[in-house]
């Protein structure tokens, strides 16, 4: 069943269209991943899931309730943490967390104390004095010990240093085999990668892939570092391949992944001694639609 | 003092002044037209010798005294109007003044340092000191301009009997009393760690400084000398034309300065020399509702104000008794007030008065309804509407509180003035005819928290124009009759639609229209917030 559905979406600030027939589909159990240049309108995204900015135009519904209509029913079941938690600054973090609690409705007591203790925060401090990872463990506490179905994430880890990081990812994953649904927002692509199910990517207000990484890894290129007996001819003008680098140990190729096959039938007439093949990561995934959207032209292959 | 540490004051001085440029032009231009408004009305009004008389008893009882300043001899007021105009003006100009140098300053200093403004210009090759010393420049420039078109202003009105040098001064005493007030601020932009304890402490010491000097200004002057409100209404300007008073402010305000420069120098970016404690590890469950919390945010403000509120009104009504006497004692007053009939000149007093408290009264109430436009643009509203809290109950929060403030306000002003004015009038008033003459305001204030929380749902970006409508009320009610206000400019005014307790009827009908207008606007105000984009 899926949990929050998204069609058409379309939000204008006066004329300029910051988000452009956006679909999104999220499941139960799923974490989602949700990733984009700076102003892509992610946060965008995000306003109206919550509905504190209206659509424009477009369907958004979580848990089957109309996003913007049903907003107090739907937030009793769905927890949120900003990129940057502004707080107030004469509360002290024990008191922030309490509040946030009793709003959502839902919170317990022991599972914030021992969020506390793993996120290792001195709750006693006024927010004006904690450093910008320190309130940020407030919003991720606050999230997690609350019980919820949907959490929605934007950029929660931006200030956390690697430790805490790293229990950020647990508590993501402890939620996930409670079976409950995350959106994470997020350009800590390693991060991403780890995490997500489902990664969805928007640029200038489009989304312009969808789909596990296994997917889009198939729809781009993969490395490949090759070592032959017999040097090896001009390949360049092959159907398929980019990018060719001689090496003092080697060559370096880019393929596309759907080439694969052929390319290396064809190289290993040659004698093979050393064959590396590395997948891309998401993030020459990322900076090829990230550049295409800078030039298109300048990549030459085929747009992904 | 090292050269370096004032690098790139000059960059600094455009970066403020254009940040905060639409706030100087219209407060120069409220405080310059206001003043030289009222100048040439009284200069269009003909007054013969008994006009003149009458004036200066009004303005001599105590009562006058206490809330304006001193004023002059009885005799001085028939040498020149210059005398009414400053009596009259001078002190309530001198406030206006103040409350500007307190924000500007204020936003310039601490409130561009919390937002981390300061920060990003610090890292770049920018001395030390230079931020504070732009922001000072450009507040002293403000209050020179005010001071020079004032005083330019005074005189080529040619009000008679009233030399060059008189009109500088004029204006010299609100650029000096501006510039204290800028110096106290920035002082205290140091000691404090937010802009929020700045801007409180500075407020504080105003009222504080108008206070005192009330009380020394009646009971005994050498208490004045101890406010600076105090020494700069000694000048006795149009008349005497003393600059010493001037003197004193300057120096005041360049040793206020010095040491600001000193502190600035020494402490940290963003901390202040105020200790901050360990706080609590649980919320009580007071602020775990939303009224609670949204109280919690705001209470240092709420019972700051209420404790001023009430402290003005004791005193005034501790003046009340000398008023009485003084009346009493005088025979050309006995004559008047025998043919005003039963229109007493202390009912008369009392529902001037209320007129004034109520519309300072109003101040905080619009505050805490601001208070939710700010927190939204803190983005801190996202952590109500990412939870399970609807709009309605945020908005009727802020609401419910601003209501519940309005009528203590009233209930307090009541209670002083009269806890005071029974312990020294010897035919006290009711205590029911002055909580009425206080409590009967309560439509108007109502009426203004309606049309704030109408801009804030409806009109979010122009929110600050309930401090123009306020504005315009102030200048209504204080100087609306001297001017000359046609009647239906006057009723545009919430305040002015109110009946004048104890002196006229009751009248439901106008109180009956603002409680409407008030629940109209109300409920747009909620619809609009319902359906508009919450920034953060
Ligand atoms: N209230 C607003 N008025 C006008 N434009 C806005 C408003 N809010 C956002 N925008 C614009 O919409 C676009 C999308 O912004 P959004 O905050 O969603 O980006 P984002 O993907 O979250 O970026 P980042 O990675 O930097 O957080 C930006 O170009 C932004 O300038
Ligand atoms: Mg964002």
């Amino acid at each position: 069943m899926s949990l929050v559905e998204v069609k058409g979406l379309t939000k204008k600030f006066g004329k300029y269209k910051a988000l452009d027939n956006v679909h999104m589909e999220i499941n139960e159990g799923e974490i989602y991943g949700f990733i984009g240049p700076n102003g892509a309108g992610k946060s965008t995204t995000i306003r109206i899931l919550l509905g504190m900015l209206k659509a424009t135009s477009g369907e958004v519904k979580i848990f089957g309730n109309d996003a913007w209509e049903d907003a107090v029913e739907i937030h009793k079941y769905l927890a949120y943490v900003p990129g940057e938690a502004n707080l107030w600054p004469n509360l002290t973090g024990g008191e922030v967390i309490d509040i946030f609690l009793k709003m959502r409705g839902n919170g317990s007591k022991n599972k914030r104390d021992e969020l506390i203790e793993r996120f290792n925060l001195d709750p006693t401090k006024k927010c004006r004095a904690y450093s910008k990872g320190n309130r940020q463990k407030i919003a991720l506490i606050s999230a997690f010990a609350s019980d919820a179905q949907l959490y929605i994430l934007d950029e929660p880890t931006s200030g956390l240093d690697p430790l805490m990081e790293r229990t950020f990812q647990e508590c993501v994953l402890e939620v996930k085999n409670e079976g409950k649904s995350v959106l994470l927002s997020s350009h800590i692509l390693s991060e991403v990668e780890k995490l997500c199910d489902t990664i969805s990517i928007i640029r200038e207000g489009k989304v312009i892939e969808t789909g596990t990484l296994n997917e889009m890894r198939h729809l781009t290129r993969t490395n490949l570092h090759v070592q032959t007996k017999q040097p090896l001819p001009s390949i360049q003008h092959m159907k398929g391949v980019h990018h060719v680098d001689n090496h003092s140990d080697g060559v370096s190729i880019q393929i596309d992944s759907e080439e694969l096959g052929t390319i290396i039938k064809f190289i290993s007439d040659f004698g093979i001694l050393k064959l590396e093949s590395t997948p891309p990561t998401l993030e020459d995934l990322f900076l090829r639609h990230y550049e295409n959207s800078n030039s298109v032209a300048s990549t030459g292959g085929r747009g992904i | 003092m090292n050269v370096q540490m004032l690098k790139g004051t000059s960059q600094l001085i455009k970066i403020i002044s254009r940040q905060h440029r639409f706030q100087i032009i219209a407060w120069l231009m409220g405080i310059v037209f206001v003043s030289l408004a009222v100048a040439s009305s009284y200069q269009s009004v003909y007054q013969n010798e008994s006009d003149k008389q009458g004036f200066a008893l009004t303005m001599q009882n105590p009562a006058m005294v206490a809330m304006l300043g001193p004023g002059y001899e009885a005799d001085e007021y028939l040498l020149t109007i210059g005398t009414q105009f400053a009596h009259e003006m001078l002190l309530f100009t001198l406030l206006a003044i103040a409350i500007m140098n307190i924000l500007l300053v204020g936003s310039s200093t601490r409130t561009d340092e919390e937002t981390g403004r300061t920060e990003v210009l610090r890292s770049l090759p920018i001395g030390r000191l230079s931020y504070l010393a732009a922001s000072i420049i450009v507040v002293g420039c403000v209050n020179l301009i005010i001071a020079l078109i004032t005083g330019i202003g005074l005189h080529l009105l040619n009000i008679e009997g009233n030399t060059l040098e008189s009109s500088i001064l004029y204006g010299a005493i609100l650029g000096l009393g501006g510039f204290v007030f800028a110096a106290i601020t920035s002082l205290f932009a140091q000691i404090t760690d937010s802009s929020r304890g700045t801007k409180g402490l500075a407020f504080g010491t105003l009222v504080i400084a108008y206070f005192i000097r009330a009380v020394g200004d009646v009971v005994d002057e050498k208490i004045s000398f101890f406010s600076p409100l105090g020494w700069l209404l000694r000048t006795d300007v149009f008349i005497n034309n003393y600059w010493w008073p001037i003197v004193i402010s300057s120096i005041f305000s360049i040793v206020l300065i010095i040491i600001t420069f000193y502190l600035n120098s020494i402490r940290d970016l963003n901390s202040g020399f105020l200790p901050t404690r360990k706080g609590r590890t649980n919320a009580s469950s007071m602020i775990k509702s939303i009224l609670g919390l949204v109280y919690h945010l705001q209470r240092i403000k709420i019972i700051a104000w209420g404790i001023g509120i009430f402290a003005l009104g004791a005193a005034f009504g501790a003046v009340m008794g000398d008023m009485e006497k003084y009346f009493s004692d005088n025979e050309f007053v006995q004559m008047m007030l025998a043919q005003m009939g039963d229109f007493s000149i202390t009912d008369q007093f009392i529902s001037m008065l209320m007129g004034i408290m109520s519309l300072i009264s109003v101040i905080p109430v619009i505050m805490t309804i601001l208070k939710l436009k700010s927190e939204e643009n803190h983005y801190r509203t996202e952590h109500f509407y990412s939870r399970a809290i609807s709009r309605n109950r945020v908005l009727g929060s802020f609401t419910v509180l601003a209501i519940i403030e309005s009528i203590i306000y009233l209930m307090l002003l009541a209670l002083g003035l009269w806890l005071a004015a029974n312990t020294m009038m010897e035919n006290p008033i009711s205590f029911a005819t002055i909580m009425q003459s206080a409590l009967v305001y309560l439509p108007a204030m109502f009426f203004m928290i309606g049309v704030t929380v109408f801009l804030v749902g409806f009109a979010p970006k122009f929110t600050s124009v309930i401090w123009l409508y306020f504005a315009f009320c102030y200048v209504a009610v204080y100087v609306g009759g001297l001017l000359n206000f046609p009647e239906w400019i006057m009723y545009l005014s919430a305040f002015e639609l109110i009946p004048k307790v104890p002196g006229e009827e009751v009248d439901i009908q106008s109180l009956f229209l603002l409680l409407v207008l008030f629940i109209v606007f109300l409920f747009i105000g909620f619809k609009g917030y319902n359906k508009r984009d919450i920034a953060g």
